[in-house]
C-alpha cells in the first residue's frame, strides 16, 4: 500500500497524555478524541490536519500511558502514518493493533522537515521525500507482527484462533 | 554469549513453555493475570463484542478495577464501570472491583495476593511493571492486547535485554525507593531502558521495604522500560504469606553468569532527595539544589506512593504541623486496606489536624482526570510518577515529582523543600 501526504512534525518524547488528554478518556469514540488529538501540544493541529497528513516525529514517540485512545485518536484525526526515531513499546503495539501505520527510521524522522510531501511504500517500508527528493528505508517489522499488519490488526487473529479452538 | 538467564527470561520462558529464550526472540506467553480499568476496559469489552468472542479463557485470571475515574465523577465515567460490572457478571469474573472494595489497582492487586512471585502479568495499564517488586514479570499493554489475552489466555512478548542496576551504599535520611528511581531516571532519560527489562539489585534495594520496591518497579515505565524486576528474598515471602494467599509463590534468580546489556552502580549515599521537574521524569534534582519554587497544591498518593508506608512518611512531618495557608494538600490512601491501616496507626487524626484533604482510594488528579486538577499556572509537588505537559489538568500547570516527605514538608512550607528546612 501507497500512502502520499503532508507531514506535520514534532519533537522528542510525545507523551500519551499529549496526543489525547486524559480528561477526555470517558469516551472510547474515536472520532470524538480525534477532536482533542495533540491539543495540550499545538492546539492548531486540529484544524492542520487532512486526511493526508502524515506525521514525523522524533524519538520516543507514545511514551507514558497505555491508553490506546492516544493511537485511535492520531488515526481518526485523518494521519495516514506516523514515522518516528523510535517509538514507546505499548504505542508501538497499540498502533499495530488497531492499524495505525508506523515507520521507525532516525535518517527520514531528522531529515524530514514541516510541510514536505512525502510518500511511503507500507510493504517495503521505503519513504521519500519528494521535497528534497530522498529516500529512507525504515526498519523492517518482524513477521510475526507483518501477520498482524496483514490481518487488519490483532483482534482478526484472535478471532481465527478461537474459531479454531472451539 | 553467556548461557545463564536472567529473571525476566526465566520467567519468560517458564510461560513459552521453553528451556530458555533469548533477547529480542519473539514467544507466544502463558498469562496468570490479564488486569484492566476503567479507561482501558471499556475498550477491552467493546473490541471481544465486536468480534463476537463470547469466551474468556479463565474468569479468574481477569481483573478489572474501576479505580481511575472512581467515585464516578460523570456520567460517561458511570457508563464505563457500568460497562465493567455488566461484563464481569456476564462471565462470572470474581476480581471485579468498584465502591468499598476499590483500591489503585497496583496497590490492590498485591495486597489481596493476586500477583504472585514468578507469575507473568499484563495489564492495560502502563503501571503494570509494579509487580515485578515482588519478582514477577509484569508488563503495561493497551487494550486491544489485552482482549487478546482474556481471550487466548496467551500474549506475544519480545523477550527484552536486561539492565542491571546495583543500589549499594547507606542512604542518608529523608531517602526513599522513590527518589532511588527518579535518580536513576536522570541517569538514564526518559527512553534509556526502552524495550528493556530494569533488574533492581545490590544491598540497598534488599535494606528497602516491599512499599519501596513497588515504588520503583512501577516507575520502570518513566525510563521506556518493558519491566522492572527484583528477585523476591525473605521480605517478599512475608509480605506474600501476610496475604493469607495458599497459591505456591516461583522463585527465580538471575544467574551469575547471565547477560545484560549494561550494569549500573548507584553509590545511593551520594544521592539526596530527588525532585522531577516539569515536564518530564527524567528532569531531575536534588532538592536542596532549587530555588524558592512556591506551590499551590500537593499530593500523597498514587499507584507510586499510595502505600501504609508512603503515609507513614507523610505523617512523620505533618505531625503537630499545619499546611501552608496558600497550599491546598490532598492525600490519598491507595487501597481501602491502607486506608484502615491508617486510621488505626492515627495517621488520618494528624492529616486532618494539619489541614490536609482526604480523598477516597483514587487514581484521582494523577492523570487530571478529578478530585483535585489544577488552574492555569498552579505549581503541585506530588507523589505520582508523570509530570507532563497538562497531566494534572490546565496545559500550563506544572507538576514536580518527589517522595512523601518532601511533598509533606513542601505542603507545610508553601514551596519546594525537603523536611530538613523545617
Amino acid at each position: 500500500m501507497r500512502i502520499r501526504g503532508k507531514v506535520i512534525k514534532f519533537g522528542d518524547n510525545v507523551d500519551t497524555d499529549v496526543i489525547i488528554p486524559a480528561r477526555y478518556l470517558t469516551s472510547s469514540d474515536p472520532m470524538e478524541l480525534a477532536r482533542h488529538c495533540m491539543e495540550d501540544l499545538d492546539p492548531t493541529f486540529t484544524r492542520r490536519v487532512t486526511k493526508e497528513t502524515i506525521l514525523v516525529a522524533g524519538k520516543n514517540f507514545g511514551c507514558g500511558s497505555s491508553r490506546e485512545h492516544a493511537p485511535l485518536s492520531i488515526k481518526a484525526s485523518g494521519v495516514q502514518a506516523v514515522i518516528a526515531e523510535s517509538f514507546a513499546r505499548i504505542f508501538y503495539r497499540n498502533a499495530i493493533n488497531i492499524g495505525l501505520p508506523i515507520l521507525e527510521s532516525g535518517e527520514a524522522a531528522r531529515e524530514i522537515q514541516e510541510g514536505d510531501e512525502v510518500e511511503i511504500d507500507l510493504e517495503k517500508g521505503l519513504i521519500r521525500n519528494h521535497t528534497t527528493g530522498k529516500t529512507f528505508q525504515a526498519q523492517a517489522f518482524p513477521p510475526f507482527l507483518q501477520e498482524i499488519i496483514a490481518q487488519g490488526g490483532l483482534m482478526n487473529l484472535v478471532k481465527k484462533r478461537t474459531q479454531v479452538n472451539s | 554469549m553467556g548461557m545463564g538467564m536472567t529473571i525476566t527470561e526465566k520467567i519468560i520462558a517458564t510461560h513459552a513453555h521453553k528451556e530458555r529464550v533469548a533477547p529480542g526472540e519473539l514467544v507466544q506467553v502463558k498469562v496468570d493475570l490479564a488486569l484492566a480499568n476503567d479507561i482501558t476496559a471499556p475498550l477491552s469489552i467493546k473490541e471481544l463484542e465486536k468480534y463476537g468472542i463470547e469466551k474468556i479463557f479463565d474468569p479468574r485470571r481477569v481483573v478489572l478495577v474501576a479505580d481511575h475515574n472512581t467515585p464516578c465523577k460523570d456520567i460517561p465515567s458511570a457508563q464505563n464501570v457500568k460497562l465493567m460490572r455488566d461484563f464481569a457478571r456476564k462471565h462470572g469474573i470474581p476480581y471485579f472491583f468498584e465502591g468499598g472494595t476499590v483500591g489503585i489497582e497496583h496497590v490492590l492487586l498485591p495486597e489481596l495476593g493476586l500477583v504472585l512471585p514468578g507469575d507473568l502479568v499484563v495489564g492495560a495499564d502502563s503501571h503494570t511493571c509494579t509487580y515485578g517488586a515482588l519478582g514477577a514479570f509484569s508488563t503495561g499493554m493497551g487494550s486491544t492486547d489485552i482482549a487478546a489475552a482474556w481471550a487466548l489466555g496467551e500474549t506475544w512478548l519480545k523477550v527484552p535485554e536486561s539492565l542491571k542496576f546495583v543500589y549499594e551504599g547507606e542512604r542518608r535520611p529523608f531517602v526513599t525507593g522513590k527518589d532511588f528511581i527518579l535518580f536513576t531516571i536522570g541517569q538514564i532519560g526518559v527512553d534509556g531502558a526502552r524495550y528493556c527489562a530494569m533488574e533492581f539489585t545490590g544491598s540497598a534495594i534488599a535494606a528497602l521495604s516491599m512499599d519501596e520496591r513497588f515504588t520503583m518497579a512501577n516507575m520502570a515505565i518513566e525510563a521506556g522500560a518493558k519491566n522492572g524486576i527484583m528477585a523476591a528474598d525473605e521480605k517478599t515471602l512475608s509480605y506474600v504469606r501476610a496475604t493469607g494467599v495458599t497459591r505456591e509463590p516461583k522463585l527465580y534468580f538471575s544467574d551469575p553468569e547471565a547477560t545484560y546489556r549494561q550494569v549500573f552502580t548507584i553509590d545511593v549515599s551520594q544521592i539526596e532527595p530527588q525532585v522531577a521537574l516539569p515536564h518530564l521524569p527524567e528532569n531531575v534534582r536534588s532538592v536542596g539544589s532549587l530555588p524558592r519554587i512556591e506551590i499551590q497544591q500537593a499530593v500523597i498518593g498514587s499507584c507510586t506512593n499510595g502505600r501504609i508506608e508512603d503515609l507513614r512518611m507523610a505523617a512523620s512531618i505533618l505531625r503537630g504541623q499545619k499546611v501552608h495557608p496558600g497550599v491546598r494538600l490532598l492525600i490519598f490512601p491507595g487501597s481501602p486496606r491502607v486506608l484502615l491501616e491508617a486510621e488505626k496507626e492515627g495517621l488520618l487524626r494528624i492529616f486532618l489536624e494539619a489541614g490536609a484533604v482526604l480523598a477516597p482510594p483514587s487514581c484521582g488528579p494523577c492523570l487530571g482526570g478529578h478530585l483535585g486538577v489544577l488552574a492555569e499556572g498552579e505549581r503541585c509537588i506530588s507523589t505520582t510518577n508523570r509530570n507532563f505537559v497538562g497531566r494534572m489538568g490546565h496545559v500550563k500547570s506544572e507538576v514536580y515529582l518527589a517522595n512523601p516527605y518532601v511533598a509533606a514538608s513542601s505542603a507545610i512550607l508553601g514551596y519546594i523543600a525537603g523536611p530538613d528546612r523545617l
